[in-house]
């Protein structure tokens, strides 16, 4: 099951770890998993949502103890029970969401749960002990700065910055790139190359297979918690061998989209305004329409009004001037309840906030929706039979893999809740549904799945606002892309049926970055670079 | 997963491992548990008894024989449970939604009231047929709790006054409420207490029936119970099989995801308020009618309400669970007069719920004993 390494040069191994097992409810999440890392080496830690690459990881980061298996570091065994063992044996690990103090400088974050200074902060002589550790391995960041002034990408600097200046030789990185803008991933691997130079040896996890054939000297591929690669070369390899490996089967990177046929008007969004949490104006005079049959995406860079558009358009947010109407209601600023019994199905970006409860069931989760009318509601009274029916049914339509539809929905994975919601949302046959991010942080298995359910939903007509950050997703799902920029429409592009060519992508880019299509019509594509 | 895939050097000990727990244990798990730790109260208990200087197994006796010996103390035991049964519902509809109503006692205290203005105003003429008194003296009770509910409910919807602040102080109002008819308007001839009811106002006792059935001489468990019974069930199938009900549960598990399905959250908030109050108030009249037969502020205002936060608590909020944890507490409360010295009793009930409490953690967490050289 395993393809072992070729005989590259053999460096010694910084961690070993075998047989590894950690079991979660109905889950193992890993099994008999062996990683071996090398001094001096990138090593990428690839696998889809759940495949158990945060678990191994965590496993030897001393958060999780495992079942079964044994861990060496530089070929001695060791015993993990918290991170602070872990960072004494020189490993040390980047989550994926910061744990920073954001009130804090940096140096007070480095130092923090650490026996010295003992008593008094001495802060500026700490600042410089810092800003050494920062400087060797070419982190730059102020110490002095506090953690919420900063981007995400110095924080996470910060982290990293955190794990040197204890020592840690073995840095394990999950999902680093996620939170990052293109320029600062560039910014993060010279990082990386910096710290290998110095012998320090990292693990990179990450679902993304152009960013590990970039990075990584060597690959190990976790499936279903069972290691189907480990260390290979990243050179050798292709990208959809990798897939492969990853998913069990060729990923088909390209879907077939049947040519659109747009009926009538579903959506439409008239000069709105509308504010933001702060008060601050998130929309600012946004107009877009969505016709029966067609997806219409919006792309944009996070932030830039995206949230506050979808909901004012389901009633979760009030406007200020300007209205949306559905099928010629009127739907803005009237309650949430009028969308859903309208037709109006809503994919929330945040699955685990906005789009579940999570003590309750997987049956709570799924009726959200249909609880008020039959065969669920009698006379004010919840079927509970034509609940649980309807749970199991859409369990086993949507593949949604739980014990029971009584497990409380917090126990399900991202890639299953997110099945979870769709199911509910799709199951409502809706003629109009806004999908804000709904294949944010799952796999490429379940990206898939997302999309091909989106498209279904294109073919079976009702009209789809998807609204995305990958603009990827967005170019290869719409009929048309409107460009949101603070809070504005940038300008609309068709990309039904043709290949998206090098000048539509930089079309969209100086949108997204707030140049208006008539003026790029105006000078010329190309004329800014 | 015993298969062991590394031989180590041995060595010899055992280690003790905390892990959370991720999987829904078993059905009866919770119930062992809970079990388990009246068990090490009572051993701890009996402990703190051999110090004081007594034998703990007699005492223990005693307790059970004070509380459930008989057919008499057990009719005491649940005449005392009654009163908390109905305020720990009214606590549990409320905490259900997270919404932390501590004002159950005045809320109590206003539905003895609202019963006793029936009769006391009063509204109906004493000769009025015994089910009519008793069915208005119940709405009263009712409507005057959930009213009592209503004015911190609003304020929470409409002006998001905190509530624990708000039900609390409500408490002391209820209280002075009260004191104020007693001492001037309904003073029994300058007595701090109302005139007795006319036995037309009492909730039937089972001693009533005693010309009939011998065997329930003396005793003086009223009709109460079968109000609480009653309130208990239908909350269960209002939280668990209504759509209400899962409205309430929705909001309180995540009252985001209640907006994004459509739920007007502001007017859940007060008609959720005006529930638990109605359920308290019931339990007010419970009392008033079925007990002390007069309005009067020491036996109304004995804290029913805070003990029903507890119990509500203890019994996860499960309706039915109150029942159960109800008489417990009764049979504690009645025990505690029958014990000496009378502070055992009362550490024995700390001990209990101390232990119940912490037994929570067994549900959250798992521990593993593994012999330190095992790699399982």
């Amino acid at each position: 099951m395993t393809q072992t390494t070729p005989s590259t040069p053999e460096a010694p191994l910084a961690v070993e770890m075998r047989g590894i097992v950690k079991r979660f409810p109905g889950v193992l999440a890993n099994d008999h998993v062996d990683f071996e890392l090398r001094a001096g080496e990138i090593h990428a830690l690839l696998g889809e949502n759940g495949a158990g690459k945060s678990t191994l990881m965590n496993v030897l980061a001393g958060l999780y103890r495992q079942e079964a298996g044994i861990i060496k570091v530089k070929g001695n065994p060791v015993e993990f029970y918290s991170p602070r063992d872990a960072i004494k044996s020189g490993i040390g690990m980047v989550h994926q969401h910061f744990m920073l103090v954001p009130s804090q400088t940096v140096t007070e974050n480095v130092l923090l749960g650490l026996d010295d200074p003992r008593f008094f902060m001495r802060l500026p002589e700490y600042d410089a002990k810092v800003a050494a550790v920062g400087e060797r391995f070419g982190l730059k960041v102020d110490p002095r700065a506090k953690i919420w002034q900063l981007s995400v990408g110095e924080q996470q600097r910060v982290e990293l910055l955190k794990m040197l200046y204890r020592g840690a030789n073995v840095l394990i990185m999950d999902e680093p790139t996620a939170v990052l803008a293109p320029q600062e991933i560039d910014g993060l691997f010279d990082i990386l190359r910096s710290m290998i130079s110095q012998g320090k040896s990292v693990i990179f996890i990450s679902h993304k297979l152009h960013e590990v054939t970039a990075i990584a000297d060597r690959v190990s591929v976790l499936r279903r918690g069972v290691a189907t690669a480990s260390g290979v070369p990243s050179k050798g390899a292709t990208r959809q061998e990798l897939a492969r490996l990853m998913v069990g089967r060729d990923v088909i990177f390209a879907l077939d989209k049947k040519p659109g046929n747009p009926g009538n008007l579903v959506l439409d969004v008239q000069d709105v305004y509308a504010e933001n949490d702060k008060g601050l104006p998130a929309l600012r005079g946004l107009s877009l329409n969505v016709r029966a049959g067609e997806i219409v995406g919006v792309a944009g860079v996070a932030g830039n009004g995206q949230s506050e558009l979808s909901q004012v358009i389901t009633g979760l947010r009030k406007c200020k001037q300007g209205e949306v109407k559905l099928a010629g209601d009127l739907v803005s600023n009237r309650n949430t309840l009028f969308g859903i019994q309208h037709g109006m199905a809503y994919v929330p970006e945040d699955r685990n906030h906005v789009g579940s409860a999570p003590n309750l069931s997987v049956t709570d989760n799924v009726i959200m929706k249909k609880y008020r009318q039959p065969p669920i509601s009698r006379a004010g009274f919840l079927d509970m039979g034509a609940a649980t029916k309807l749970a199991k049914e859409l369990k086993d339509a949507y593949d949604i893999i739980v014990p029971s539809v009584t497990t409380p929905v917090r126990l399900l994975s991202g890639g299953n809740l997110q099945r979870v919601i769709l199911a509910r949302e799709i199951s409502g046959l809706p003629s109009f549904m806004v999908a804000v991010q709904p294949t944010r942080g799952l796999d490429v298995g379940a990206i898939e799945g997302v999309h091909r359910l989106l498209l279904a939903q294109r073919e079976a007509g009702a009209a789809v606002l998807l609204i995305s950050e990958e603009l990827e997703e967005l170019l290869s799902l719409s009929d048309r892309v409107y460009v949101i920029y603070e809070g504005k429409i940038m300008g609309e592009v068709k990309v039904g049926g043709v290949e998206p060519d090098e000048s539509l992508i930089e079309m969209i880019g100086l949108m997204m970055t707030g140049t208006p299509l008539d003026q790029i019509h105006k000078e010329g594509v190309g004329a800014n670079g | 997963m015993a298969e062991s895939t590394s031989v180590q050097k041995k060595r010899a000990g055992f280690k003790i491992r905390v892990e959370p727990r991720l999987e829904e244990p078993a059905a009866w798990y919770p119930l062992a548990v809970s079990l388990g730790a009246i068990v090490v109260a009572l051993i701890l208990g009996g402990i703190l008894i051999s110090f004081a200087g007594g034998d703990p197994l007699k005492s223990y006796q005693h307790i059970a024989k004070a509380s459930f010996g008989d057919t008499g103390v057990l009719s005491d035991t649940i005449v005392k449970a009654t009163p908390i049964l109905l305020a720990a519902l009214a606590c549990s509809v409320a905490f259900r939604m997270k919404l932390w109503n501590i004002g159950a006692e005045g809320q109590f205290i206003m539905g003895a009231f609202g019963a006793s203005a029936v009769v006391l105003a009063p509204l109906l003429a004493e000769d009025t047929p015994r089910w009519l008194f008793l069915t208005v003296m119940v709405l009263a009770a009712m409507a005057a709790g959930a009213i009592w509910g209503f004015i911190p409910g609003y304020l929470k919807a409409k002006f998001n006054v905190n509530e624990i602040i708000s039900t609390l102080m409500m408490n002391y109002i209820a209280i002075a409420w009260i004191n104020f008819w007693i001492f001037g308007v309904w003073s029994e001839g300058g007595f701090q207490m109302s005139p007795k009811f006319p036995n037309n106002a009492w909730l039937p006792r089972l001693l009533e029936y005693a010309k009939e059935y011998p065997a329930l001489r003396g005793l003086t468990t009223h009709a109460g119970l079968l109000l609480g019974i009653v309130a208990a069930i239908i909350l269960w199938i209002i939280v668990y099989r209504s759509r209400w009900g899962y409205e309430i549960r929705l909001i309180g598990d995540n009252p985001q995801a209640a907006k994004y399905a459509g739920i007007n959250i502001t007017s859940n908030v007060i008609y959720v308020m005006m529930l638990s109050g109605a359920l308290a108030g019931l339990g007010g009249m419970s009392e008033v009618s079925g007990v002390v037969h007069r309005l009067q502020t020491a036996p109304i205002a004995a804290g029913y309400g805070f003990t029903g936060i507890i119990v509500a608590w203890l019994a996860k909020l499960n309706p039915l669970v109150i029942i159960v944890v109800s008489v417990l507490f009764g049979a504690l409360i009645l025990a505690g007069r029958e014990i000496q010295p009378s502070g055992v009793p009362k550490m024995i009930q700390g001990i209990i719920l101390v232990s119940l409490i912490a037994s929570d953690f067994l549900l959250r967490y798992r521990i593993r004993i593994v012999r330190a050289d095992a790699e399982e």
